[in-house]
């Protein structure tokens, strides 16, 4: 067998594999984040907080939560495993927020944390903006 | 039985962009800013209002819901304030959400360190 065959062997046996157990990791990562988010949002309500308000509270309690994870260092070792079941909900905002404060604090407190704290999370902010006010405008030409 | 709908949804979501992640040259960033604009025109076309309903809590918590989110608030303000509303309106709702980060994340900075 020469290099080129073990290579197309290769490529054909490992990366489905990888790729199966990747998705797996990450639908359950995200069905646990869906159902942590659930119970946080019933223990809440219970205390007499509003659905709206409720709602709001669990958004940054889960937030709050992966920053501080990203700061104590082991978010980052979970988002490496698991990746796009972390990075797909809002932990996932909260980590690139507070990873980019952390690695560029050695830079200072303005060019450094400063100018650097959206570098990762600036384009979620930007298109979302974006293209909500597009499709706004859309909405309100075509339908009044 | 707002459980199962929950983690059902989260994890479809999730499992999309991991397939997206794997198969495809994007990169988490791409993922993401896709995953915003496509909950954008879920909720433009009133589709992801289907999915408040059915998942409750947990359809607010991928990033999606950020577009669904800065949509509504900014069409809101158009029927509300008219044209300014479109501009003073839209990060009206997800204030909260980066408000947050960004106060959790300063202080947090100032207390921990980078890893090495």
């Amino acid at each position: 067998m020469n290099k080129d065959d073990y290579k197309l062997l290769v490529k054909k046996y490992t990366p489905s594999e990888e790729r199966l157990k990747n998705a797996l990791m990450a639908f359950i990562t995200g069905a646990l984040i869906g159902i942590i988010s659930i119970i946080i949002f019933q223990i809440l309500t219970s205390y007499n907080i509003g659905d709206k308000e409720a709602n709001v509270w669990t958004i940054i309690i889960l937030i709050f939560l992966a920053s501080l994870f990203t700061g104590l260092g082991f978010f980052d070792n979970w988002v490496a495993k698991v990746r796009c079941g972390l990075i797909i909900p809002i932990t996932g905002f909260a980590h690139s927020v507070t990873s980019s404060a952390l690695d560029y604090k050695k830079d200072g407190l303005i060019t450094g944390l400063g100018a650097n704290v959206f570098k990762l999370a600036g384009s979620v902010i930007l298109y979302g903006i974006v293209s909500a006010f597009i499709l706004a405008v859309i909405k309100v030409v075509l339908y009044g | 039985m707002i459980y199962l709908n929950g983690a059902i949804f989260c994890g479809i979501i999730c499992l999309l962009g991991e397939l997206i992640l794997d198969n495809t040259k994007l990169t988490a960033g791409h993922i993401t800013s896709l995953f915003v604009v496509l909950g954008a025109i879920l909720s433009f076309f009133g589709i992801y209002d289907y999915f408040t309903e059915w998942a409750g809590v947990a359809s607010s918590v991928p990033i999606t819901s950020f577009g669904n989110l800065l949509y509504k608030a900014c069409i809101e303000g158009y029927y509300t304030k008219g044209a300014l509303g479109l501009f003073s309106n839209l990060l009206s709702t997800t204030s909260a959400g980066i408000c947050s980060a960004i106060i959790f994340a300063f202080f947090i900075t100032l207390f921990c360190k980078a890893k090495d």
